[in-house]
């Protein structure tokens, strides 16, 4: 189905269908179609697929999204690590491979 | 609208020019878009609005979109960065454009209270929050500017094929040069120490090879594992890495350009892989599925073997030039 898969059983998505309204934002956000509606409510269905881009949350006005959202790109963590702050990538300057 | 800057849906040698340019990582931060609002062709007080960022790639990539069709661009303060990395960052955020709507005195400009944001915005922008601080209810249009015409022909509704960000074959070759681009300053220093020290210690050659063996590990992590990326074993970044450098290795020992002494050919081949598998990790933050959590994890992993490969090499490859073994 998808040609390129990352690793499994990694990622930090959490959904809680009792405060799901169903409005469907998740759905319209997600850059990977992890999620679905059935019975008018949001579901899980790719999970495997996130990438913990973070928009699903910040579109659910019920807050029944919980992710830990950020930058996958392992140099952000390096440049992170080095500082002792959180990952990132520096896209202010002229470089950074991650914001090609 | 007459005070309103009008702006071409076709792009010009110099556009096309300078995003190549830009690419390559020249002139990222010279050719921003000012922010504000452009006109496309004629557009009215009923026309669609669709949000950019400033970024000279994410702006030229809409507006040739637009071909014949009457809109507005409403260009935000992004500070020169594409829409999906200021998302990221919170630049292509939600106070910015309820800013930036203020500024521009959007609502004097349209009738309507509807604004278009491509979907790659939506982790830096808060739809509901956004639409309670302006009044403009966000829609949320497709990942890639070309599926815009089809999306408005059937009253703004987006397929799953339109939401899903791709990582295909030429997405992939478009962002080699800045993946070469970044590696190139550490190679260089590299090199040079390599052929540094095999000058001070008598031997040229062992320089010149290593230069050439240095110089295939970035390909094979530069642009042969971008390339072959879906094709490598392993999931992780790190791993399919290895393996391309486990290619170049090859090469090297067909072409003779490996190593002259045991200790010298098996340095390379530690070394080799560890680089090249260096340089594909980071491919993981140009790559469009790669979660953070995951990142974490192969790192974990990778970065104590990709240091002890490339420490254990360099041992081996210094006791042969000092030793002769």
């Amino acid at each position: 189905m998808r040609e390129q898969e990352y690793l499994k059983n990694v990622v930090t998505l959490k959904l809680d269908q009792k405060k799901c309204t169903g409005c469907r934002r998740c759905v319209e956000v997600c850059p990977h179609n992890v999620f679905d509606i059935k019975n008018k409510k949001a579901k899980i269905v790719d999970k495997n697929a996130c990438m913990e881009c973070g928009a699903c949350e910040k579109n659910c006005p019920a807050k029944a999204i919980e992710v830990k959202a950020g930058v996958g790109c392992a140099a952000a963590m390096v440049t992170g690590f080095l500082r002792g702050t959180a990952p990132t990538c520096d896209c202010s300057g002229d470089s950074g491979s991650c914001c090609s | 609208m007459e005070n309103i800057k009008r702006v071409s849906t076709e792009l010009t040698f110099q556009d096309k020019f300078q995003s190549t340019l830009v690419r390559w990582g020249v002139g990222r931060m010279v050719h921003k878009i000012d922010p504000g609002i452009y006109a496309v062709n004629n557009p009215t007080k009923d026309s669609p609005v669709f949000v950019s960022a400033n970024y000279k790639l994410s702006f030229d990539a809409l507006r040739k979109e637009l071909k014949g069709i009457d809109a507005f661009i409403m260009v935000i303060d992004t500070k020169g960065i594409n829409v999906w990395c200021a998302a990221g960052k919170g630049t292509f955020g939600t106070d910015e454009i309820v800013n930036r709507i203020e500024k521009t005195k959007l609502k004097e400009i349209v009738s309507h209270r509807k604004i278009i944001l491509p979907q790659l915005g939506a982790p830096g922008t808060s739809a509901h929050e956004l639409q309670k601080k302006s009044g403009f209810q966000v829609v949320y249009g497709p990942v890639r500017a070309s599926d815009i015409p089809a999306f408005l022909k059937v009253g703004m509704k987006v397929t799953p094929q339109m939401r899903e960000v791709t990582f295909n074959l030429s997405d992939r070759i478009h962002l080699i040069p800045m993946e070469l681009v970044a590696a190139a300053k550490y190679v260089l220093v590299v090199i040079f120490a390599f052929y540094m020290i095999s000058i001070l210690t008598g031997k040229t050659d062992a320089g010149v090879r290593a230069a050439i063996n240095v110089l295939l590990a970035y390909f094979a992590g530069a642009v042969l594992g971008p390339i072959m990326l879906p094709r490598l074993p392993g999931k992780s970044f790190s791993m399919k890495g290895f393996f391309v450098g486990l290619i170049v290795v090859g090469a090297s020992c067909s072409f003779n350009w490996i190593g002259r002494g045991p200790a010298e050919i098996f340095s390379w081949m530690l070394m080799m892989p560890a680089i090249s598998s260096m340089i594909l990790m980071n491919f993981t933050g140009a790559s469009t599925y790669a979660s953070p959590s995951g990142v974490q994890k192969e790192m974990r992993i990778a970065v104590p073997l990709q240091l002890a490969a490339i420490g254990f090499g360099l041992f081996l490859w210094l006791i042969e030039r000092l030793f002769g073994v």
